[in-house]
């Protein structure tokens, strides 16, 4: 318990010190890795630890993004306020789908989840007038201010998306470890069981997608606020893909994981991009070697052989 | 135009790609069905059908009929091979863990887009169909001096269509002949009710599970050759199909080919004729959110009796 | 602590190395000599964003082969300010965020001086806020109203393409004299496509038609025809324009609807960009008319400008690769990449333009450039530059499909395409 602690606080601590020695390209690189790497973990509350596989987690990245967008377009409020609105809107739309989808189970769960968000995607498209369909809409530079301060300067939006970061990081592994998360970790592993003992699956399940839902609406959020854009872009399919591959790479169901998945595929796909346009091949050959080498994760194989303590 | 022709034309056109979906979801519902994992890749290998159709096509030169009819053969065979590769070099090796599979078939859906991007290039490339002949339909209305015929505006289809969706039907028998009457069906059957029973009784099942990877993928490609000459090849073309074939073999109830060909066919034509009645986009918002209610309300599909 | 703003940023030891490598390969060129007299003989970075991936790839492919023949062209007599140009190209897979993605890398680990290219809107729009973050200068080719609507921002210009209500203004007196007064519009249900519903049933309203329907087609659809009912049967006009991979069949399914008669159609060559017009079931488009951003076919009166500019890139009579007349381009739209890059040229000349702290004086001179006349740094045609809007104006080509051929009926003027400003950048700060 005190060296995972001790781990996540580390990993933080890092992540302060990196802000003073990166250079440039890769500092702003890393801003935006911790804001999607916030979205992973939204995404891993319900895959990692719940045993849920969605594949519409676009709709409340989407629906975190809009929600905020809109405000500030036609509400006019400042992001602060406006941030407030995406996390409402997540978890607004979390709460609708976990009641319905959570009526099916497995790949019946896989499809329904891509629907629904298939179907905010086009209701993005279809209030055009307002959403400005695919092209999507700008959040000017002068908008971008909280508290006195310019988020679209590099140092304040670095540390803008780190305590974003961090505060989910230490919130995943407190939920983890209290009684809630364990009984999502007993749903994923045999849910049955944990009904049986007496735990109300159902209802657990439905916070699990609220929490993951509202966690992937904050990432959604946070982007349009630190880096000036919404779009529907975000809300189609492969943007629901990312964050199921991040997690997994990094390791499904542990609190670091959705980060270094995160990184490693951001970079696997800078790096080889500088070498080969074929960097989707690349990627696609990585996720092969993957799945046959490393079925855990890359933090799987280090919880396995080295630290079974990890969270 | 009027409602009656309008509702027509929507079923004709519902029609032809009910065919296609039916084929392409046959082939992902027989993968699951017997080997019990999702082929992400699925859509992929129906473009790779369609690619192929047209290398074949433009290679072969001549006579559309004699390209297409090459195509026809070739293009699933090859595909069918590939896949029954990828199997044994990958899927094999990681033991058809369900989500290992999907992870690994998006890997695989990656690697076929951007070798199809960097050799066919990302264009859209059409293939002539072996006929084409457009053919004005008539319809009935009810006047002073009784029932009376007359030509529509637009309301037509054209031969290659109506071939579209008899080759589909002609699939379907043979593959329910197949699946029914010959030693391979029965094999297959066993395997899909329990792979370990049927390995002790000395069914090969890696063997079994190499050719039903194939033979879904070929079906797919097959669906994409019929498709190409109405729509063209491309190497983003897969998405759509894979979406909709998932839905059908979910609609349809895991595993069951009859389910299958009936969602298809409810699918295809629902997207048609729910554009008569609403705007484009409105119609597909409303497709949408129907299939995801009815899986909602049946989870295990309309025709699927047991839990999954 | 350190700084983190853009230009003191201490060069790292790839920089120094790719620079080193560059200016060796600098050495090596045959034109060396031109150069030599210059302070510096660095070339000039130019961060090329390109759809190489995804759904915009067939344009990409394209512009890329435009943006490769410009700069040869540019270097070879000489360069700019005596410094060769060099092209850094990133695909941004025609995805908002890798764009985004992609203009920090060329700011920050390539040194690139300015950032040029992409086509597709969304791209543009989430690229914009992080050039002016960047205070990267980035010239864009995408048609898009974005620049000139004031969404964006001071750093952010299109100097080589008309945008998309301007084309449309210009086209909409044609229709309504030659062709018909009640029109039909199909087009993608996308910002593209709002853009020409919005734009055009204004213009058509001002030349007395009407637009009598509105068929917005999803984005991802493969298949039409199911559609093509809900045109009203006292349609005059047919205006259709579609993008993406299913755009052929889209014209073929709506000549096998209409069969032998149809009503006039009128297409933005948009909806057959990159396409052959001799593939099966295009013949029904005889006698049909086409906007054409610049002629695909080389036309009678063809200028020295146009065979020029074919011959620079590659392309034949029939807009075509030489090596391949099966590989037809995306003429009316790449011109833009070659046009941007000698404005860019005229920009940095006027200013002097020796490195990033030229930035701003970039800009100023581009917005202070005017005219820019016909010729072999404009192939297209005479243009009209607005600094306030950071907007170009160019004239507009109506073609008929003859003989499955394009032929030039009617060029719009510059003045056709005006409209008033709806942003004044020059007001904004840096």
């Amino acid at each position: 318990m005190r060296k995972s602690i001790a781990l996540h606080l580390g990993l933080i601590a890092l992540l302060i010190v990196l802000q003073f020695v990166l250079p440039a390209y890769h500092h702003g690189n890393m801003a935006r890795i911790m804001v999607m790497a916030t979205y992973a973990m939204g995404y891993n509350i319900m895959f990692g630890y719940t045993g849920l596989l969605s594949l519409g987690h676009a709709m409340f990245f989407a629906a975190g993004l809009y929600g905020m967008g809109l405000s500030v377009q036609f509400l006019g409020m400042g992001v602060g306020p406006a941030f407030g609105m995406g996390l409402f809107a997540s978890l607004t739309l979390s709460l609708v789908v976990g009641l319905l989808a959570l009526r099916t189970l497995g790949v019946a769960f896989m499809i329904v989840t891509l629907m629904f968000s298939q179907t905010i995607f086009l209701v993005i498209l279809y209030f055009n007038p307002y959403t400005r369909g695919d092209e999507g809409f700008v959040i000017q530079q002068s908008v971008r201010h909280i508290f006195g301060l310019d988020l679209s300067d590099p140092t304040i939006r670095y540390f803008a998306a780190l305590v974003l970061f961090s505060t989910v990081l230490i919130g995943t592994l407190k939920l983890v470890q209290s009684n809630i998360g364990r009984v999502f970790i007993a749903i994923r592993e045999n849910e049955p069981r944990a009904k049986m003992l007496g735990y109300d699956t159902w209802r657990h399940k439905l916070l699990s997608v609220v929490l993951s839902g509202t966690v992937s609406g904050a990432a959604g959020a946070s982007y349009g606020i630190l880096f000036g854009y919404v779009g529907a872009s975000f809300a189609q399919v492969p943007y629901s893909i990312f964050p199921l591959l991040w997690v997994l790479l990094g390791g499904a169901g542990t609190v670091i994981g959705p980060f270094i998945g995160t990184l490693f595929m951001f970079y696997l796909i800078d790096l080889s991009s500088t070498v080969t346009d074929a960097y989707m091949l690349v990627v696609g050959v990585v996720l092969v070697l993957l799945t046959m080498f490393a079925r855990n994760g890359l933090i799987g194989i280090v919880r396995e052989r080295w630290a079974k303590w990890l969270p | 135009m009027e409602f009656g022709p309008h509702l027509l034309l929507a079923t004709l056109e519902g029609l032809v790609q009910a065919s296609v979906l039916t084929l392409t979801a046959l082939g992902l519902s027989l993968v699951f069905g017997v080997m019990r994992v999702v082929n992400v890749a699925h859509g992929e290998f129906y473009m790779l059908g369609a690619v192929l159709a047209w290398f074949v096509t433009s290679m072969i030169g001549g006579s559309a009929a004699i390209g297409f009819m090459a195509a026809l053969i070739i293009a699933p065979l090859l595909v069918g091979l590939l896949a029954a590769l990828a199997d044994w070099l990958v899927l094999r090796r990681i033991d058809y863990d369900p989500e290992r599979t999907i992870v690994a078939t998006i890997g695989l859906l990656y690697i076929i887009q951007q070798v199809t991007l960097m050799t066919y290039g990302p264009d859209a490339h059409p293939v002539a169909p072996p006929f084409n002949t457009r053919l004005a339909l008539p319809w009935f209305e009810f006047t002073d001096g009784g029932l009376s015929m007359y030509w529509p505006w637009g309301l037509s289809t054209t031969s290659y269509k109506l071939f579209v969706i008899a080759a589909a039907i002609v699939t379907l028998l043979a593959l329910w002949m197949l699946m029914a009457k010959s030693k391979l069906g029965l094999i297959l059957r066993a395997t899909q009710l329990d792979g370990e029973t049927a390995q002790a009784f000395g069914i090969p099942v890696e063997k079994v599970y190499a050719l039903v990877f194939g033979m879904g993928a070929a079906l797919a490609a097959l669906g994409a050759v019929l498709v190409v000459p109405i729509q063209q090849a491309h190497y983003l073309m897969g998405d759509d199909p894979l979406l909709l074939s998932f839905i059908v073999v979910i609609i349809g109830g895991l595993g069951s080919l009859r389910g299958t060909v009936v969602a298809a066919i409810l699918i295809g034509m629902s997207d048609g004729i729910i554009s008569v009645f609403f705007t484009p986009t409105l119609a597909k918002i409303l497709a949408t959110l129907l299939v995801a209610m009815v899986l909602v309300y049946r989870p295990n599909g309309l025709f699927g009796a047991k839990p999954a | 602590m350190k700084s983190k703003t853009l230009l003191s940023a201490a060069p790292t030891r790839r920089n120094v190395l790719t620079g080193l490598a560059a200016a060796g390969a600098a050495t090596a060129l045959p034109n060396f000599a031109r150069y030599a007299h210059a302070g510096s003989d660095a070339p000039i970075k130019i961060g090329f964003q390109v759809h190489r991936t995804g759904i915009g790839a067939a344009y990409g492919r394209w512009y890329e082969r435009t943006t490769n023949a410009a700069a040869k062209v540019i270097n070879d007599a000489g360069g700019i300010n005596g410094r060769p140009i060099g092209i850094v190209a990133e695909d941004d897979g025609t995805d908002p965020k890798r764009g985004a993605e992609v203009l920090e890398k060329f700011a920050n680990q390539h040194g690139c001086d300015i950032a040029y290219g992409t086509l597709f809107s969304h791209v543009v729009i989430g690229s914009a806020p992080r050039a002016a973050e960047l205070k990267l200068p980035y010239f864009v080719v995408s048609e898009g109203h974005h620049v000139a609507s004031g969404m964006l921002n001071r750093y952010t210009l299109q100097p080589g393409i008309t945008d998309v209500k301007s084309q449309v203004q210009a086209m909409a007196p044609f229709v309504a004299d030659n062709l018909g007064k009640k029109v039909t519009m199909i087009y993608p249900d996308f910002a593209f496509g709002h853009n020409h519903r919005d734009f055009f049933s204004e213009a058509i309203a001002a030349q007395g038609g009407e637009v009598i329907a509105k068929l917005a087609i999803p984005p991802t659809e493969t298949s039409f025809t199911k559609y093509f009912p809900q045109i009203p049967r006292e349609t005059e006009v047919i205006y259709h324009v579609m993008v993406g991979p299913s755009v052929l069949t889209f014209v073929k399914e709506l000549g096998e609807f209409f069969g032998p008669s149809h009503p006039e159609i009128f297409g933005f060559i948009d909806s057959l960009e990159a396409v052959d017009f001799a593939s099966p079931g295009l013949e029904f488009l005889e006698g049909t008319h086409f906007w054409e951003g610049m002629p695909r076919y080389a036309q009678s009166n063809q200028t020295d400008a146009d065979k020029f500019y074919r011959a620079a890139i590659g392309i034949d009579d029939k807009g075509a690769s030489l090596d391949d007349p099966k590989d037809v381009s995306t003429y009316a739209h790449m011109f833009g990449c070659w046009e941007t890059l000698y404005t860019i040229k005229d920009g940095m000349e006027a200013s002097g333009y020796k490195g990033p702290a030229d930035r701003q004086s970039l800009i100023e001179a581009v917005e202070a450039i005017t005219d820019m006349p016909e010729g072999r740094e404009h192939p297209q045609g005479a243009k009209l530059f607005n600094g306030k809007t950071h907007q170009v104006f160019g004239p507009q080509y109506i073609s008929k499909v003859e003989g499955g051929k394009l032929v030039v009926q009617h060029t719009t003027s510059i003045e056709d395409g005006l409209y008033p400003d709806e942003v004044d950048y020059t007001a904004q700060s840096f």
